[in-house]
């Protein structure tokens, strides 16, 4: 075999599948009692494909591509204040036993 | 801001995000966790903001400000009860959302930096992108069909006819085409096409399924969602949208195992579907000609006052009702009397997981008295009274005893080992698995025909 660069995209397939891994076992030690949290907590940060919306947005101009930019953004907006918004609610309930 | 520096950022923000889930592990912690969420998601975006490319800071604001006041307003208002509604039309979002980036990346590659010499999309890129299209786009159109079942806008009944499951490999196997020609021939054409049959099919593939089976779906589709963002951060070279598509995929994979075991049901029959309609079938086999004994809130309320130790099984048909405050008022007023009260959950017990942990934290039950199904079912022999509201399937003995049921071997809540069960129900219809419920007719089962939150509010005054 050559002496080559490893391909970048096998470097992203390396944090792939370690970040899968990471998910399966942070995931398990979540306390079932906050699987509802749990769901929109991951909805909110799985809206971080807002990155890839803000470069499209980012040019000056008005191309197609800046306007599915944009749609794009005001959709994961509404996901990551809501889904944020709503964990720290739901959290907010949960509360412990009072003690005398 | 450098391309290394902004990828250092972006590992930050993943460990933020990592952090976040692991706060998840209990309440104590759980706050904290999601300020880590929000400090990552806000360094993954000033990340991007500073990237060179990125100019047009009012029209991006504008999306900004429009789609935070709209999120932000639904979830002040939400209803608990609706939560898995707002989670299907959150998870819909994501699914769009990545199908419009991917448009974007696909018209516009250079300002990813994706395209190759001629400017055209890079070959790889091309796979990756079909990937995250197709994805999205069955996110898209599933959580739609979801968020319409839990709503009530369609019958949550599974809608299915005569070569579903053929009608839906062979669009799959389209699709899986549309995506090679795609890779081979980058033109606008074969892109939308693909994106249009993933859209069908993510209809297609949800409406067989039951709305007793949103569970699962629901769980399914948070999955599906952080695949889409995987797939869109290998075609953007996104390092964060790679690993927190990799934690919410691992994540809604997780939690939908979870609930297939909980019913004892294989992913694979929820997802051929037809199984678990809301009504179930109309008449159960002889309900009605086997005596039962029927009793009113005061003898309820007088069977528990006297009881030493009573648990609480709330069900789905709790949350119908909105019973839950009147219910954390019965057992609190049960504890000034000394009685000693817990609330026992299942796992599918509402529409989401976890679905009645939060119902009941909404209603002020300190978590730690709420029990799940391996801790508590060992309690139920020593205890006086279960009190069943709204719940059937998960507490039928067949499930555990009778072979023959097909709701054999599915773990239920033993609550026929309690010196008394109360169970709360509007009538003797069997729950979604069609199947009757030999607890109704036992000498120590007392039904309470009512309304879950008419009887809640009935035995609160006659304990009062």
């Amino acid at each position: 075999m050559e002496a080559t660069a490893v391909d970048p995209f096998v470097f992203r397939l390396a944090i792939f599948v370690l970040a899968i891994f990471v998910g399966y076992f942070v995931v398990w030690s979540v306390t079932p009692a906050l699987h509802t949290p749990l769901m929109s907590v991951t909805n909110a940060i799985s809206s971080v494909i807002i990155v890839g919306a803000l470069i499209a947005a980012g040019p000056g101009g008005l191309e197609l591509s800046k306007i599915f930019g944009l749609i794009a953004i005001g959709l994961a907006a509404v996901n990551i204040f809501g889904g944020f918004a709503v964990t720290q609610r739901m959290l907010g309930m949960y509360k412990k036993k009072e003690r005398e | 801001m450098t391309a290394n520096l902004a990828a250092l950022a972006y590992v930050s923000a993943s460990v933020l995000f990592i952090m976040a889930l692991r706060g998840l592990s209990s309440p104590e912690t759980a706050r904290m966790g999601n300020v880590y969420g929000i400090a990552g998601m806000v360094i993954a975006i000033l990340t991007t903001l500073a990237t060179p490319g990125v100019v047009s800071y009012a029209e991006i604001l504008a999306a900004l400000v429009i789609g935070g006041a709209i999120g932000t307003v639904i979830a002040q208002r939400i209803e608990m009860a609706s939560m898995p509604q707002l989670v299907a039309a959150f998870h819909s979002l994501v699914g769009l959302a990545a199908v419009l980036v991917a448009a974007a990346a696909f018209y516009n590659p250079a300002a990813y930096g994706i395209a190759d010499a001629a400017g055209a999309l890079k070959f790889v890129s091309r796979i990756e992108m079909s990937l995250g299209t197709v994805i999205g786009a069955i996110t898209f159109s599933g959580s739609i069909v979801a968020f319409a079942k839990l709503q009530g806008l369609v019958s949550g009944n599974p809608v299915v006819f005569p070569g579903q499951h053929l009608l839906n490999l062979f669009l799959g196997l389209v699709i899986v085409g549309m995506g090679v020609l795609f890779t081979m021939d980058a033109v606008p054409m074969w892109f939308w096409a693909m994106a249009v049959l993933a859209f069908l099919i993510g209809f297609l593939i949800i409406i067989p399924i039951g709305g007793a089976d949103m569970p699962v779906v629901i769980s399914m589709l948070n999955s599906y969602s952080g695949w889409a963002a995987a797939g869109i951060g290998f075609t953007l070279e996104n390092t964060a949208l790679i690993v927190t598509g990799a934690l919410v995929g691992s994540s809604g994979a997780i939690l939908s195992y979870i609930m297939c075991k909980a019913m004892n049901r294989s992913f694979f029959s929820v997802i051929l579907g037809g199984f678990g309609g809301d009504a179930g079938p109309a008449a159960g086999p002889a309900a009605g000609e086997k005596p039962v004994k029927a009793g009113a809130a005061e003898d309820a309320a007088f069977i528990m006052r006297n009881a030493g130790k009573v648990i609480i099984v709330p069900g789905y048909g709790m949350a119908v009702a909105q019973a839950q405050h009147a219910l954390r008022e019965l057992g609190d007023l049960l504890k000034t009397e000394g009685v000693e009260v817990s609330y026992a959950v299942h796992p599918v017990a509402g529409r989401m997981p976890g679905h009645m942990n939060v119902l009941l934290a909404e209603a002020s039950v300190p978590y730690d008295e709420v029990f799940e199904l391996d801790a508590i079912n060992s309690e139920f022999s020593t205890t006086d009274v279960a009190f069943v509201i709204g719940a059937n399937d998960v507490t039928n003995p067949a499930a555990r005893d009778d072979p023959g049921s097909p709701i054999y071997g599915m773990p239920i809540l033993d609550v026929d080992k309690a010196r008394t069960v109360l169970f709360v129900k509007r009538s003797l219809s069997p729950g979604y698995a069609g199947v009757d419920n030999a607890l109704f007719y036992r000498d120590n089962t007392m039904m309470l025909f009512a309304d879950a939150k008419k009887m809640c509010d009935d035995i609160v005054k006659a304990l009062g």
